[in-house]
């Protein structure tokens, strides 16, 4: 007996609208975001994840009044990220009501900000997201990217995901850039590496295109939660049908 | 006007379980403070905590520990995570931290096992040991949410137990004072239970 696995829907927030790309790229609108947490929390998701993926300084107050109106209304913890890129941010969006604050560039190009911030916060609402590719068409190895996926970085997942958990990081968002949007599944062989890598918890992303994946994404890849954008916004599937096919698979859910 | 006083000493998000409390809330009047003077006109206590034990224990003045104490000696108190395990004798994070003494029971690292993440981060079942008023309407081995690296591994008031690889006690319980590992302000309808079960308590 041990912890129920996670489904975590995630909004992409761009000027506060839910939105969704391809690969990053090809954004298309998906609605107001308080309206889309609520309805996720209705329908059981078991914690919310949003990104600011535009992240500029003339956004931000958005952000905050955005991720106020979330959490005053679900009851449910609430990870924030994009753009964070010292205390302060983090300071800002746990004071609006985040109960995570996920990392990513920052972390990679000043791995002593992870430490700064979970002695700070602790390491319980430190999130290290890291956007994983691979470094070739083996899918065997993969390197770290950042800015949005706009730069790689050379550096080895494996090795940073051990650093990331040394300076303090309480959890790992793992996305597969090779995945993301292309609804072929999660890259499963990406996140059994990482999860039998490190002892903390480990969120797997990119890719789902059915339940099966989700499913997949545990059993496969070792995760402890499940991340997922399109599947949910556009209604394909509600979160209780994706529990009920996890519940059916033999996983440990909440219902 | 019932008060319920939510105690601010600098640390965590407060603005989650004050929200809750109103949501929960019929007529009580919800403050979040850590002015002495305030604390001292309030009927209950919210004894929350997120962060490192020993930031959070030395987060407290003399002042506000005096007149916090003086409360959780006779008021009805709720106190939630890190809160809980300030009330308990000691802890092992931060190279060992002595607590307040006011429950049963050690605070130590999370058992590392095979296959068990640490930190516990998730929702989990809360198995109830024996009866108490604040789980009115809760059924037994509803799951809450957790999120810590230490836990009490046994204790003379404890109430409820969860497992993740090993056991440990998820609920503490003595006279006015209700303790618990998880947080019900992000337990969703069950947790806003929890709170309006509180809110409810009388003593």
């Amino acid at each position: 007996m041990s912890v129920a696995k996670r489904i975590i829907p995630c909004l992409d927030v761009d000027k506060g609208r839910v939105v969704k790309g391809v690969n990053f790229v090809n954004i298309k609108d998906a609605g107001d975001p308080v309206e889309i947490a609520k309805r996720y929390d209705e329908q059981g998701a078991d914690e919310l994840t949003m990104l600011d993926i535009t992240a500029s300084s003339e956004t931000r107050e958005t952000t905050y009044k955005t991720v106020e109106s979330i959490a005053g209304q679900v009851f449910i913890p609430l990870t924030v990220g994009g753009g964070v890129r010292n205390t302060q941010d983090i300071k800002r969006l746990l004071r609006s009501g985040a109960d995570k604050v996920s990392i990513n560039t920052a972390a990679v190009e000043n791995p002593d900000f992870i430490k700064e911030a979970s002695d700070k916060f602790g390491s319980q609402c430190i999130v290290v997201a890291i956007d994983a590719k691979s470094i070739d068409d083996t899918f065997t190895s993969w390197e770290v990217v950042t800015y949005g996926g706009r730069k790689r970085t050379g550096i080895d997942v494996l090795q940073w995901v051990q650093n990331a958990k040394d300076y303090g990081a309480g959890e790992i968002l793992l996305t597969s850039m090779d995945r993301d949007g292309t609804k072929e599944g999660f890259d499963n062989k990406l996140t059994k590496a990482v999860s039998s890598a490190i002892s903390i918890p480990v969120i797997a992303s990119g890719g789902v295109g059915n339940l099966q994946h989700l499913v997949d994404g545990i059993k496969e890849g070792g995760a402890e939660a499940v991340l997922a954008a399109s599947i949910f916004h556009y209604s394909e599937f509600t979160i209780q049908e994706a529990k009920n096919a996890m519940l059916e698979s033999g996983l440990e859910i909440r219902i | 006007m019932t008060k319920i006083a939510v105690i601010d000493y600098g640390m965590g998000n407060l603005h989650s379980v004050s929200k809750a409390l109103e949501a929960a809330s019929t007529n009580e009047e919800i403050l979040v403070t850590s002015e002495p003077e305030l604390i001292k006109t309030a009927d209950k206590i919210v004894l929350p905590g997120v962060g490192a034990i020993k930031d959070c224990l030395e987060a407290f003045s003399d002042e506000l520990r005096r007149t916090t104490l003086e409360l959780i000696s006779n008021k009805p108190t709720l106190a939630i995570c890190v809160g809980m395990q300030m009330l308990l004798e000691s802890s092992e994070e931060n190279e060992g931290v002595t607590c307040l003494k006011i429950l049963d029971g050690k605070i130590v690292k999370i058992p590392p096992l095979i296959d068990i993440k640490v930190p516990h981060m998730g929702w989990n079942k809360v198995n109830f040991m024996s009866d108490h008023f604040l789980w009115k309407k809760i059924p037994d081995r509803s799951f809450f949410y957790f999120v810590h690296s230490y836990c009490c591994l046994s204790s003379s008031d404890a109430i409820s137990e969860t497992s993740h690889g090993t056991n440990f006690i998820s609920t503490l319980s003595k006279e006015n004072i209700f303790a618990v590992q998880f947080h019900p302000e992000k337990s969703q309808n069950l947790g806003l239970q929890l709170y309006k079960n509180f809110l409810d308590w009388k003593i």
